[in-house]
């Protein structure tokens, strides 16, 4: 019997929770800013249990099209974690990895394939953080990549919640450079991983 | 065009016309949309799990495909529409992305659609028309007047089926 419970969530939890999102996603954010060798700062982040239907809403509508880079985390840790990020900042980011000057519509092949790596580079820059704090063994999947309306894409995560709950908790962080980038973090571990995290910090016995 | 009734994420209501009821962006999810071909009672649902047996916290019946096409289906009686004369239509169950991996998980499109399929079948409802599968997002609009079901995708023209 596991004892986290998403239908109780104790405030400590998610102050340790933040926490975490906070280093994980400032390390990615570090990584990130030396592959684009450009400033990246990221907002505070937030941790949030919400409602299914107010998923697409915390991301600015169902409709609004994002690009989704997913990825499955495995080792003592199980789960998924995902690199969500608008259809204009993905071109942003992508073009300056190549070098180019950002286009407009659908991603082509290259800049698919880039913009996986860059999903690929910063999640693994993310879970190698909590890998450190919690002294536990994460590692990750090869990535795949997603561009449609961004409830699509969040059902992925949401159904895995729905086996356990009714809620989704989001531990979203954003990130800011030298132009406005609006990527967020989506990390989604196992109901027991949480226990295991909560457990390696001290925070649960 | 009047505004559209709008269906959350494990969620299903009712549509008496002339209204229309939409939900956004289904992927994994389906949407099921019925009507009673006589008195245009109609009703979407959208849900995300295939069977509610095989989950312990199963509250929330909107949530899977069993309990959510029976409780579509007993609120549409509710509102004097007939079993015997409803007919569906679904959409979704997509797969959003791909991993080299056989986890239930992954297949949950799949069996979602599978699930509904088996619950209209046991309520001997009538699947009309579906477009589900591959690997992109849905909108759906339903209008019990017509029976029309508009689906929109991402870089896709707009059908209807």
């Amino acid at each position: 019997m596991s004892e986290f419970d998403l239908n109780h969530v104790e405030p400590i939890y998610i102050d340790v929770l933040t926490e975490l999102g906070n280093i994980g996603a400032g390390n990615a954010a570090t990584s990130l800013a030396q592959m684009l060798n450009t400033q990246v700062k990221m907002t505070v982040p937030k941790v949030e249990l919400l409602d299914f239907d107010k998923i697409g809403e915390a991301m600015g509508g169902e409709e609004q099209i994002m690009a989704g880079i997913y990825l499955l985390v495995e080792g003592d840790i199980t789960g998924s974690i995902m690199f969500l990020l608008d259809e204009r900042s993905a071109h942003l980011l992508t073009s300056k990895l190549m070098g180019t000057t950002p286009t407009e519509g659908e991603l082509s092949e290259m800049e698919a394939s880039a913009l996986k790596e860059i999903g690929n580079i910063v999640t693994g820059a993310y879970l190698n953080s909590l890998a450190a704090i919690t002294n536990l063994t994460i590692t990750e999947s090869i990535p795949d990549l997603t561009v449609d309306m961004a409830g699509a894409i969040l059902s992925v995560p949401a159904i895995q919640f729905g086996m356990v709950g009714d809620k989704i908790l989001f531990i979203q962080t954003g990130f800011t450079g030298d132009e406005e980038l609006n990527a967020f973090f989506l990390l989604v571990p196992d109901l027991p991983s949480y226990d295991k995290m909560l457990k390696a910090l001290g925070v649960i016995q | 065009m009047a505004d559209l009734i709008k269906v959350g994420m494990a969620d299903l209501k009712l549509c008496i016309p002339p209204a229309g009821i939409t939900t956004l962006g289904l992927g994994s999810c389906v949407g099921v949309a019925l009507r009673d071909t006589v008195n245009k009672v109609g009703g979407l649902a959208h849900v995300m799990l295939p069977d509610s047996t095989a989950i312990r916290n199963n509250s929330n019946i909107a949530k899977f495909a069993d309990t959510g096409v029976a409780e579509l289906v007993r609120i549409m009686e509710q509102a004097g529409a007939k079993r015997s004369r409803m007919v569906a239509k679904i959409a979704g169950g997509a797969k959003m992305f791909n991993f080299n991996s056989d986890s239930a998980m992954m297949q949950v499109g799949d069996r979602n659609v599978e699930g509904v399929k088996k619950k209209l079948r046991e309520l001997g409802i009538r699947l009309l028309a579906e477009d589900t599968g591959l690997n992109f997002g849905r909108t759906v609009e339903f209008f019990p007047e017509t029976g029309d079901f508009v689906i929109k995708a991402v870089g896709k023209p707009v059908k209807t089926i």
